[in-house]
């Protein structure tokens, strides 16, 4: 059975179930895992009920990185490290905005941690708002299109590029559509000594507007399309792209989705799609994906 | 001075308690008057004589979540800070006390900003009093360092298990250099036994902490960290004694008496400012005054039993605060006093002065001038709290 046992209260077709489940099945036992507030927590932990097969804390929503800092510390103070890794593991919200004061200093400092980013691409736990890594004109509760608005008008914050910044061995970017290859990616995390990051990116099918079913290959449309390039980096440096054969235009993801839905259904909106498209165009150029 | 007493910095009394303690994981930030605790402590470990994980952290917000997740693996932990970084931490407190954390921090008690001030007042401490944290406040350097052990012990006991403030006056005792005795290693190692929680993360036995309770559930949570602050209200007392037969000193359990049971006028205060009242009522005594003195050595848990024991033969009593509550016009000791004699046949009036905020000197003559006040209270309550040390120029 996993690590992250069942009988949580994850929506069906819950794309942070299985982020959590994939990362425990490539880490197993000798993990201590820390959660920022969010669904994974809430979904996992409602008191006197856990799903956690392996030891967990959660303090607050921007700490996680500080409790894990502190935990590693408190290992190694003890005399209880040995191989044991430190994992935190939070959502985009928790991740890119108002934990990042934490993650960057946990960083800096070194500790021998590894930090997940469970990426949906806004505040799902509260009810879908939009965050820094809600991508340009998704219709979020609170970035939501109109009138005279086409949803989120920035462009996703590239966090990623912000931990290799900070000198961390290991940076890494996944997606839960692809189980192995984000595995793998989280088990050399924890293996690198040092501050590692792995950033996932994780449809929500609640916040997305898509049917639960359908969570696998609305993960897959974003790599297809070069929305979401997966990449590893080594001390700053690229080492690893996952290829894309036949690239699909950006409308197949867009289109699958009730957050973009103004794209099609508003007139004049062709050239924002060209907008969202240019990202893509660039990603694929950038990181070398064809 | 007595022959093994050296003169040190306040801080560097704390920081050398500190170390005594043998705490494994301590997390610092820079403010003032902290800064010197954890400069001290800085020092002892890169001189390796402290054997901890020292940690730079990026904020206050980050140094006491670090202790979260060292207390929650089974570390002795430790931190100090005062005013805006106590402010910072006021969310992780809460947390902190509902996670049952016994977190031990020192803070030396500054002003909050606006506008920014760096001098001592106790508004800092006093915001955070329903976080669930024992607070305790120290008189003099000495009483500071003592603290360190008796809060270890009292927030580790198991049948407490909640964090706790040491609060020192913020330059007044952080900066001042006086004649102390450094702790002992031996007799610390002999009161403080090591620290050996029964529930921590662990890989070999996995367990869950700060789960999510539902209405169903929350309240207990709450209700079970109410009981284990009634269990401290014993154990301040056991612990002070204690402290008192392996070292030989003793400041009071939950609350101390200067001449006060004769006392017809009773002063109550809490930390630096009890030097300052006890050389006023010694003047005053010679006058054939009968004042008296209440230290509250421990505001939370608050000792309602032992304040209304000994405010029993009082005919005015007297709250002087270095914090208010603005809108309510009173300082958290006035208004506590009086909610803790309200349901008592003890009618005793207690009028309340605010003064020393922001740092402002509290002399002897302005003592004075409080209890001479105070004594037309006997004519009929002509105000039940005030500021006491105005300056008419600017008010």
């Amino acid at each position: 059975m996993s690590l992250l046992k069942p009988g949580h209260r994850g929506c069906a077709g819950c794309c942070d179930a299985l982020a959590g489940k994939f990362m425990l099945d490539a880490l197993g036992e000798d993990v201590i895992v820390v959660s920022p507030t969010g669904c994974l927590e809430v979904f996992t932990t409602p008191y006197p009920e856990s799903a956690w097969g392996v030891p967990w804390v959660h303090s607050l929503f921007e700490n996680a990185a500080a409790v894990a800092s502190g935990v590693e510390a408190a290992l190694k103070a003890l005399g209880k490290k040995n191989n044991t890794k430190v994992v935190a593991i939070g959502g985009d919200g928790a991740t890119l905005d108002i934990g990042l004061q934490a993650i960057s200093g946990a960083f800096e400092r070194g500790h021998d941690i590894t930090y997940i980013c469970v990426d949906n691409e806004a505040y799902m736990n509260t009810g879908i708002q939009r965050s820094g890594a809600t991508p340009l004109y998704a219709s979020t509760t609170t970035s939501p299109a109109g009138k005279v608005s086409i949803g989120n008008p920035q462009h996703k914050k590239n966090m990623p590029a912000i931990m290799a910044a900070h000198g961390s061995p290991y940076v890494a970017t996944a997606s839960i559509a692809y189980a192995p290859d984000m595995m793998k990616k989280v088990k050399k995390a924890s293996q690198v000594k040092g501050p590692t990051y792995v950033h996932v990116h994780a449809p929500c099918c609640t916040g997305w507007k898509f049917e639960g079913s359908k969570t696998i290959e609305v993960g897959r449309l974003a790599v297809e399309t070069a929305m979401w390039p997966m990449y590893e980096m080594e001390n700053g440096e690229i080492t690893g792209v996952r290829k894309i054969k036949n690239r699909k235009p950006v409308e197949e993801y867009l289109k699958v989705q009730g957050r973009f839905k103004h794209l099609f259904t508003m007139e004049g909106r062709t050239e924002d799609i060209k907008k969202i498209q240019a990202i893509a165009d660039w990603n694929a150029k950038h990181f070398g994906l064809e | 001075m007595r022959k093994n007493m050296v003169v040190v910095e306040g801080s560097y009394a704390v920081a050398h308690a500190v170390k005594v303690c043998r705490p494994n994981v301590i997390s610092a930030y820079p403010i003032t008057p902290q800064t010197h605790i954890v400069e001290d402590l800085a020092q002892f470990a890169a001189d390796g004589d402290i054997n901890c994980e020292y940690m730079n952290v990026e904020s206050e917000f980050s140094a006491i979540s670090a202790l979260i997740g060292a207390s929650t693996a089974g570390a002795r932990t430790y931190s100090s800070t005062t005013s805006q970084g106590l402010a910072l931490m006021h969310e992780a407190l809460f947390n902190a006390s509902g996670m049952r954390l016994p977190i031990v921090m020192t803070v030396v008690n500054r002003a909050l900003s606006a506008p920014i001030n760096i001098w001592n007042d106790q508004q800092d401490s006093i915001s955070q009093r329903d976080t669930g944290w024992i607070q305790l406040y120290a008189e003099d350097v000495q009483e500071s360092a003592d603290m360190t052990p008796q809060i270890y012990k009292l927030a580790e006991d198991e049948d407490v298990l909640l964090p706790a403030m040491a609060c020192m006056d913020g330059f007044i005792l952080s900066h001042v250099y006086e004649p102390v005795i450094l702790l002992e290693q031996s007799l610390t190692d002999e009161f403080l036994p090591a620290y050996n929680p029964e529930f921590v993360l662990d890989t070999k036995n996995p367990m869950s902490f700060g789960a999510f309770a539902d209405p169903s559930t929350y309240t207990e949570f709450r209700y079970k960290q109410e009981k284990a602050m009634g269990v401290a209200l014993k154990k301040i007392e056991e612990i002070a004694n204690e402290f008192r037969d392996i070292y030989g000193r003793y400041y009071g359990g939950l609350i101390d008496g200067y001449v006060l049971d004769d006392a017809q006028i009773v002063i109550v205060a809490m930390g630096s400012i009890i030097g300052t009242i006890k050389d006023t009522i010694d003047e005053l005594r010679k006058e054939g005054e009968s004042v008296g003195l209440l230290k509250v050595r421990s505001f939370r848990p608050f000792p309602t039993d032992a304040i209304r024991k000994a405010l029993k033969n009082a005919r005015v009593v007297i709250t002087l605060d270095k914090n208010i509550s603005i809108g309510k016009n009173e300082g958290a000791l006035c208004t506590e006093v009086k909610a803790c004699l309200h349901n008592t046949d003890n009618r005793v009036p207690v009028i309340g002065f605010m003064l020393g905020h922001g740092g402002r000197d509290i002399p002897i003559h302005m003592i004075k001038k409080i209890i001479n006040k105070a004594k037309l209270v006997e004519k009929g309550i002509f105000v039940e709290s005030e500021f006491a040390d105005l300056r008419e120029d600017l008010a």
